[in-house]
């Protein structure tokens, strides 16, 4: 059967509704992401005894994970009631598994924040009297616990566009939209811990962002072949299209530029003790690469979202596609699941 | 093969097995749709619903109301076709009744549709015992300009009678009219209500999908939810009923401002014994009201019987437990493609992929540890 050219509309108007949600959102998207993967930074710090990142990601994580969480709430139509989404555990629904994730991801992520702010203030300024060995105690249990809700945290935001009617969105997410986004959250953290953190302790850190960017490009190159034309215009094309080419750009910019890093961090290893100019050289490229790639995963997240809202507007990104999965199981044979009938 | 279950699965969906009620919904028959907008008016009114817009004329023959959305619940479509349009129409229906799908043939009003898929796959296997008007077993085209209100056109005791009718085209022969009353689906499997975080949305005994307005928290994610672009949040509107012309402006306040907002099927009127205000209100009875399985029976013996007047473009739109969203609650019988109505032409309940996207999302946690891991090892000091 061949597919329909063209297609009747009801004067052009949508046929899907976009979901009240904007740049609270995508800021959302980008600062779980981030938090995510600074949690993990942060216990691979605390095993192989880098305090700088591991004080550094800590508090990366807890900021974005307030910062997150306030835009969620602020970004609801009666945001009093924000406590009403703890009210059920619904595995059906994505948001609900987030609202339980972030949650938890919070708990462990605050009471390492609270561990890092008492031994900066040398552990005499918060008044916490006995309670103190009992904090302290909580140290790796905490680091656990938040490591173990990170991932699902910048993971499940793949699942949460992919499961609507968006027509980019549930496209992207049947085709590794979450692939995309851990690979975002871990450039995010990596660059972050990057700008943050001395050249030094930020090896692993370069890593993780060079990873994340591997993976970032393959897994949106490999999801946009596999989704319809009609959903993948709206990521092409307009103000979406424009941020996701940016974010690709800075992310092959922040790439070079940590990959030099890290390849004059090896070989300087031992100057970067004493020359001071390599040393102040390696950090500039450091600061600046980890702050494009931060930027580079910002951009993804808002061009993201705001591609599937753009998706709702023209109705052809719904019909298009929908014809042509019917058009392609008719072909196969299977005629009973349409949900027009003949009869 | 899962006719059977439609029923069941929306039941245990809403764990009301003890309930004691039947499935209700709307058969919307389209062809008898006079545009008249009574069940717009009368959705607003019962159920206090805030004006959408500022009365401006859309430009769309007579739809000034534009869509379904939080503050209107019934949305009547107007389209204006000319005769290549039609015939395009009669067209993909007859490719669609041709499909191997269930040919046509009359239905006895006591079995028609009691099973109704199943039970016409194996008539389709045992060889057609459709109305063979033609050759093809499909009934010939009828003269343009049949009058589906004339008498007897609709009398379903009397098919033959069509020769009789007065087939003079009348002067709007190369013109038809589409009109049709749209409203919230009340799918078997509802997008909105699975992917509510909060549990405002909620099955009903009545097997319907209802919002609880005082717990919505207006996340907005149903909206994304719905593949039919039906539920969404109020955040604006004005209102201004007449019993409430006394009050100061200060005290018009919208209802349920800032939560989610769609068709009740009523719900305040069903737990009361009464039937929604648009069915009752409509003059045609082109939105009829019951139980889900009559609604259906309904809609296959309709159909049967405008195929037999050589109307193929007629057809139905979520009367099969196999689609995409389980069935529908909310039953139509369309002219012309689903999406010339606007209407999605092949929807699927999002949360048929969650559990892939879920696999997915958890191999790509697995990924991100085993590259933080990696990002440590491969470190040096």
């Amino acid at each position: 059967m061949v597919e329909d050219v063209e297609f009747t509309s009801y004067y052009g108007r949508p046929i899907v509704k976009a979901p009240p949600w904007g740049d609270e959102i995508s800021l959302y998207l980008f600062l779980g992401g981030l938090a995510g993967g600074s949690s993990l930074l942060g216990l691979g710090a605390q095993f192989s005894d880098r305090p700088g990142l591991r004080i550094a990601t800590r508090f990366t994580a807890i900021t974005a994970t307030g910062i997150g969480g306030a835009a969620l709430v602020a970004d609801l139509g009666r945001p009093e009631r924000f406590l009403n989404m703890m009210r059920v555990f619904k595995v059906s629904s994505p948001m609900s598994m987030g609202t339980w994730i972030l949650s938890g991801f919070g708990v462990g992520s605050g009471i390492l924040a609270a561990i890092e702010v008492d031994r900066l203030t040398g552990e005499k300024l918060l008044p916490l009297g006995p309670l103190r060995a009992v904090l302290h105690a909580f140290e790796t249990p905490a680091a656990l616990e938040s490591a173990l809700f990170a991932t699902p945290l910048a993971a499940y935001t793949g699942a949460l566009l992919g499961d609507t009617a968006v027509p980019t969105w549930n496209a992207a997410g049947r085709n590794g939209l979450s692939y995309v986004f851990v690979s975002s959250a871990a450039v995010a953290a990596g660059g972050a811990a990057m700008a943050l953190v001395s050249v030094r302790e930020a090896g692993p850190a370069r890593l993780f962002a060079l990873g994340g960017a591997a993976g970032e490009m393959i897994a949106m190159d490999q999801m946009k072949k596999r989704m319809h034309p009609a959903e993948v215009d709206p990521m092409e094309e307009g103000e979406p299209g424009h941020k996701l080419h940016r974010a690709e750009k800075l992310l092959i910019a922040g790439a070079i530029g940590t990959a030099v890093a890290e390849v004059g961090a090896r070989v300087f290893a031992k100057k970067l003790g004493g020359g001071w100019k390599t040393r102040t050289a390696l950090r500039a490229l450091s600061v600046v690469s980890g702050a494009a790639l931060a930027a580079a995963s910002a951009y993804t997240r808002f061009g993201v979202l705001e591609a599937g809202i753009e998706s709702t507007k023209d109705p052809r990104h719904v019909v298009e596609p929908q014809h042509a999965r019917l058009a392609e199981r008719r072909a196969r044979g299977i005629v009973d699941d349409s949900i027009t009938t003949g009869v | 093969m899962s006719a059977s279950t439609l029923d069941s699965d929306a039941v245990a969906d809403g764990h009301w097995h003890d309930s004691g009620h039947n499935r209700k919904g709307f058969f919307t028959d389209t062809s008898i749709c006079i545009g008249c907008k009574a069940c717009e008016v009368a959705c607003k009114e019962w159920n206090n619903n805030p004006q959408d817009g500022t009365f401006e004329l859309l430009g769309s023959s007579y739809d000034n109301t534009g869509s379904l959305g939080a503050n209107t619940w019934r949305h009547v479509a107007f389209i204006e076709q000319d005769t290549e349009r039609i015939e395009a129409a009669r067209e993909s229906g007859r490719k669609l009744v041709n499909l191997g799908m269930p040919a046509i043939r009359p239905r006895p009003d006591e079995s028609a549709g009691a099973q109704p898929l199943g039970g016409a796959l194996g008539a389709a296997a045992s060889g057609s015992t459709g109305i063979a008007a033609d050759g093809n077993g499909l009934p010939s085209t009828p003269p343009m300009g049949i009058d589906l209100l004339a008498p007897g056109t609709l009398d379903p005791s009397s098919p033959e009678d069509i020769a009789k009718l007065d087939t003079t085209p009348p002067d709007t022969a190369d013109f038809r009219w589409l009109m049709s009353s749209d409203v919230c689906k009340h799918c078997t499997h509802a997008g909105c209500l699975d992917v509510c975080p909060t549990g405002a949305l909620f099955r009903t005994e009545f097997d319907t999908v209802v919002v609880q307005n005082d717990v919505c928290n207006g996340c907005g994610t149903c909206v994304a939810g719905c593949p039919f672009g039906v539920i969404e949040r109020r955040d604006d509107g004005t209102i201004n009923t007449p019993t409430d012309r006394d009050r100061k402006a200060a005290d018009m306040d919208v209802p349920n401002k800032n939560t989610a907002n769609k068709c009740t099927l009523c719900y305040d009127r069903l737990v009361e014994g009464q039937e929604p205000a648009c069915a009752q209100t409509c003059p045609t009875e082109s939105i009829k009201f019951g139980d889900r399985d009559d609604m259906v029976d309904k809609a296959h013996a309709r159909i049967a019987q405008l195929h037999s007047q050589g109307l193929t473009e007629a057809r139905l739109y979520g009367a099969n437990p196999n689609d995409g969203v389980g069935g529908t609650g909310s039953v139509f019988l369309i002219l012309d493609e689903p999406e010339v109505y606007g209407l999605p032409p092949d929807p699927r309940v999002a949360t048929k992929d969650l559990p892939q996207m879920y696999a997915k999302a958890g191999m790509a946690a697995l990924g991100m540890v085993a590259a933080a891991g990696l990002a440590f090892l491969g470190s040096r000091r």
